[in-house]
């Protein structure tokens, strides 16, 4: 089957895409968009989280075929030319980072949350992020990195 | 790849200090082991064993084979070269040949156009498969008459220490506790990956997310029949590791496929394959017998541990050795018999994981150390400050503890710590009950608990091996001014070593700019990334390495610029692009580079020894101490807990880069709170039954309070800066003191981890036990496969 979709603002094209491919595979191994992340493919881990239409998703769990004409956000379309996204930013001097698998799916949930609670609370920082595993930092620094995102952004998110 | 760090004139020892790998990581351009490729490239895939325990008495491959897309499939004897590896023995097949003795051990390999084809061509080999009895649980693999795993019998190792006289101890209160552990997994996020080129020359390259390269190779080559300079090994991106890359995964198979096919091969685990294609931590049985004077000094303790190593080596011999000598506790104790038995069974193969055996007797000391203070009517901190280990005390093994032993001051940090404020038990929000959303009661069940643990742990490898590091560094005129260059084999896995080495540089050096090369094979062994050795192991070579650069450039100074020739005053430093001798200005360093320094250093620990006949030596290198506090609330009526706070205490010698030593403490911390509350691989008659994140539970963001960490900074004497290795540190005491808490809560006895709801809701009583398992005749205290002459080139025991 042939897909057909937008991917960070640009139109892309998959000539041949299998039966049982996801949209993970998809960005991963047809487009070569590794920055999202295959650790679980079973949508218990958030790694893999884009936007699609909007909305978060865990793009192991979609299948290719649904994402047709469809507009997908990956980390890959967050940051500038020049400029880091103030959600990535926040997470490299927060120190939120260390093996790194986790942080583009964390960076998207974060990015998510930001723009619908722009000053999240713990208790809600902590709910909306339930679904993104890490398992080296134990947490508390991401919980940093979305205060720190939260103050530059809060107000006058663009997204 | 070539990461490039130019921040100047800040960034050195001791200061805070962002990854240098931070922005790569962010923004998804950072290349991991499962993001590489290679055109034209081919999948691998692995054809594993359902069965814990297996005759294989056919394989028939021919629908594989014909398969359309498929280019490759092999069995045992495509093995062109040796066909056994491990880390301390050899005795792990590549592929399995006419059996099988664990769930997941591999059987076939593929290579196939795509990943789907592949996985679908393991599925059309037929294997003729003739079950056979499983020895699945670890006191019956002692048992007469139990299945044998390996040619010289179920037993893999025993260790047998005995200080002072125990036999004859007289004690008043006596106090007697078994407990278990469960298997942990590190539950790395990044899959096992990899990608395997072969080379023009008839050798490989492959690229591999591991933690020690060179070891990989001294076992990959043997193997491939290839001499060990034609398999050249560069390190891919690490999606954390925790012990579990400490061994081959798919190191070897890629490379047989590509070499067997002439075209790139790509390997990379799915989460289940994961599970079961790494190794884990070693399940645990322990009996510990206390006993105390009527004035509460602890005058003996004898002990009784049965690791389950699973089916093969892998370091098993090491884990047991570390947790003989840490099973009396941080505590001077003056009489101490301890028997430690590995047994194979045939569980999934147990090896590295973050504690290397001080976790689980970490569990149990503490769980005795509350005991005894109950039946002594002391207050348990009371009761370890009373014993705690300092500097000059005796370990059960005869070592004199001569580095830093700041204990006493660890467990008044985590005493002295703020406690949580805690919430009335009526009309919370409902995510700040424990179960949160699943909490259908009003509270009325829920009790607090507060619980103390303290634990210890070896820096860098024991029992004799010297584990050497190498690093190059280089100094030259690059285009934005004098560069630093740093070459070392030691490996990043997101624990942020590399980001220390700059700082190192740049401390030593007196330059901004610092560029680290990706490690590989072409440079010096660094030994593994692991035992919480490479920041005093890779950052004692860089920093011996910066040092020769300093003389060197002290010796052309002298020449060139000082005139008379004579020695420059001490001290001769170089700092901010300068050399400076005796507080004055001699040179800009860029006018001492016409030709770059380039120096090499090669970093040894001091010597250690063996076991002796009764488990005395001078065993390990230097200890790193830390002690936990946990404050929990549990539902009793539903068994559901909350952990409010944690405090970690950590022995630091000297914190490095705060930034990145808080997050090893929360992370590591984290680690053993999953260990004490969810984390377990359950197996069922040798089957695995939870390989999946579904299944395998790791904390989340609701699961893990906030962590305080305290650092205690008392500089170990001889150890560059006077540092300490903190990685496994934060692992070792967190699950004790976590259980304790609950204990404490709930008044249970809770001597099994990890605690279930039925645990402490009281619908399952404490785990019973008829006592110890008899010593079992051994040759000696090193592995038993040692006097069976099945030792290969591998000996070191981490």
């Amino acid at each position: 089957m042939k897909l057909r979709l937008t991917v960070n603002g640009e139109p892309r094209e998959i000539g041949e895409v299998g039966a049982d491919e996801s949209l993970l595979t998809v960005l991963r191994d047809s487009l070569g968009l590794t920055g999202t992340k295959n650790a679980c493919e079973q949508g218990e881990c958030g790694s893999c989280s884009v936007y699609l239409d909007g909305g978060l998703v865990c793009s192991c769990l979609v299948p290719a075929g649904q994402a047709e004409g469809a507009d997908v956000g990956t980390v890959e379309g967050l940051a500038g030319y020049r400029d880091l996204d103030p959600v990535q930013e926040a997470f490299a001097q927060a120190g939120a980072i260390q093996c790194g698998f986790c942080t583009p799916g964390l960076v998207m949930a974060v990015h998510d949350l930001l723009r619908r609670v722009p000053d999240p609370s713990d208790g809600q920082i902590r709910e909306a992020l339930a679904g993104n595993l890490c398992r080296c930092t134990g947490y508390q620094k991401i919980i940093s990195a979305v205060r720190l995102a939260a103050g530059r952004v809060n107000g006058h998110h663009g997204y | 790849m070539v990461t490039t760090v130019t921040e100047r004139a800040r960034g050195g020892v001791g200061e805070s200090v962002v990854r240098v790998d931070a922005v790569a990581k962010a923004t998804g351009t950072f290349e991991y082991a499962s993001d590489l490729r290679a055109e034209p490239m081919l999948w691998g895939a692995v054809l594993r064993s359902p069965h814990p325990h297996a005759l294989i008495r056919h394989i028939d491959v021919s629908a594989a084979a014909a398969l359309p897309g498929v280019r490759a499939v092999l069995l045992a004897a495509d093995v062109p070269g040796k066909r056994t590896f491990g880390l301390n023995f050899d005795d792990q097949p590549v592929l399995a040949e006419g059996i099988v003795r664990y769930h997941g051990e591999p059987v076939a390999l593929v290579a196939a156009e795509t990943p789907a084809i592949a996985h679908e061509a393991t599925k059309l080999i037929t294997v003729g498969w003739e079950p056979l009895a499983a020895v699945t649980d670890m006191e019956d693999a002692l048992r007469p008459g139990a299945p044998q795993l390996h040619d010289f019998g179920n037993v893999l190792r025993h260790v047998h220490i005995i200080h002072g006289d125990p036999d004859s101890a007289e004690a008043d209160v006596w106090v007697d506790g078994y407990y278990e552990t469960g298997m942990q997994d590190q539950a790395a996020l990044g899959p096992e990956a990899g990608l395997a080129i072969p080379a023009p020359d008839g050798g490989i390259e492959l690229f591999v997310a591991s933690q020690w390269l060179h070891v990989d190779r001294e076992q990959i080559a043997p193997c491939l029949n290839l001499p060990a300079d034609k398999v050249r090994i560069t390190l891919a991106g690490i999606g954390g590791a925790f012990g579990a890359r400490e061994d081959i995964h798919m190191q070897i198979h890629a490379c047989l496929l590509a070499l067997r096919t002439g075209r790139p091969v790509k390997m990379s685990f799915g989460r289940e394959e994961s599970f079961l294609g790494h190794v884990h931590r070693h399940p645990s049985r322990i009996w510990l017998r206390h006993g105390a004077t009527r004035d509460g000094r602890l005058v003996t303790v004898d002990a009784r541990l049965l690791f389950d190593g699973g089916a093969y080596t892998s370091s098993s011999p090491a884990v047991l050795g570390n947790a003989g000598t840490f099973a009396a506790g941080p505590y001077e104790v003056p009489n101490v018999r301890i028997e430690g038995t590995l047994v194979f069974t045939n569980n999934p193969p147990c090896g590295a994981m973050r504690g290397f055996g001080a976790p689980q007797v970490c569990f149990a000391h503490e769980a005795q150390m509350d005991k005894l203070a109950a039946a002594l009517h002391v207050d348990p901190v009371e009761l370890r400050l009373r014993h705690a280990l300092r500097t000059g005390s005796v370990l059960p093994t005869g070592q004199v503890l001569t580095g830093a032993a700041p204990v006493r001051e660890l467990i008044e940090r985590c005493v002295r710590a703020p406690m949580p404020s805690l919430q009335p038990a009526r009309g919370r929000d409902q995510l700040d009950y424990p179960g949160t959303t699943g909490n259908v009661t009003r509270g009325e069940g829920i009790r607090v608990g507060i619980g103390y643990a303290v634990g210890f742990k070896n820096t860098a490898f024991s029992e004799g091996f010297d584990d050497a590091a190498t690093a190059r560094v280089t100094l030259s005129r690059g285009a934005d001014g004098v560069v630093a260059e740093i070459r070392t084999a030691a490996v990043e896995m997101g624990q942020g070593l590399t980001t220390v080495l700059t700082q190192i540089a740049r401390t030593e050096l007196g330059v901004g700019q610092v560029v680290l090369r990706t490690a590989d094979t072409s440079m010096g062994n660094a030994g593994s990334t692991s035992a919480s050795r490479q920041s005093m192991m890779a950052g004692g070579a860089v920093q011996m390495a910066c040092h020769q650069i300093r003389d060197r450039l002290a010796e052309r100074a002298r020449g060139r610029f000082t005139g008379n020739g004579q020695p420059l005053p001490d001290p001769v430093e170089l700092r901010d692009g300068a050399l400076v001798a005796g507080g004055e200005w001699v040179a800009d360093v860029t006018d001492l580079l016409d030709e770059p320094a380039a120096e090499t250093a090669v970093y040894h620990h001091r010597p250690t020894t063996g076991f002796d006949d009764a488990g005395q030596g001078d065993i390990h290198v230097t200890f790193t101490f830390a002690a936990h506090r946990a404050v929990v609330e549990v539902d009793t009526e539903l068994g559901i807990a909350r952990v409010l706070q944690v405090v970690a205490a950590i022995d630091a010698g000297k914190v490095l880069n705060p930034l990145g030593f808080e997050g090893q403490i929360e992370g590591g911390t984290a680690q053993g709170l999953g260990f004490a509350l969810m984390e377990e691989l359950l197996t069922e008659n040798g089957v695995v039954r939870n390989p999946s994140f579904t299944d395998y539970l790791i904390p989340t963001f609701l699961d893990m309070p906030p962590v305080l960490t305290e650092a205690v900074e008392e500089p170990d004497p001889g150890v560059p800066y006077g540092l300490k290795g903190i990685g496994e540190a934060p692992t070792i005491s967190s699950t004790a003191a976590v259980v304790a808490a609950l204990r404490d809560a709930t008044g249970r006895e809770l001597n099994r981890a990890p605690v279930t709801p039925d645990d402490l809701a009281g619908l399952r009583p404490p785990r019973p036990t008829a006592g110890p398992p008899p010593v079992p005749d051994v040759p000696g205290q090193w592995p038993v496969a040692y006097y069976h002459q099945q030792v290969s080139t591998q000996q070191q025991l981490m």
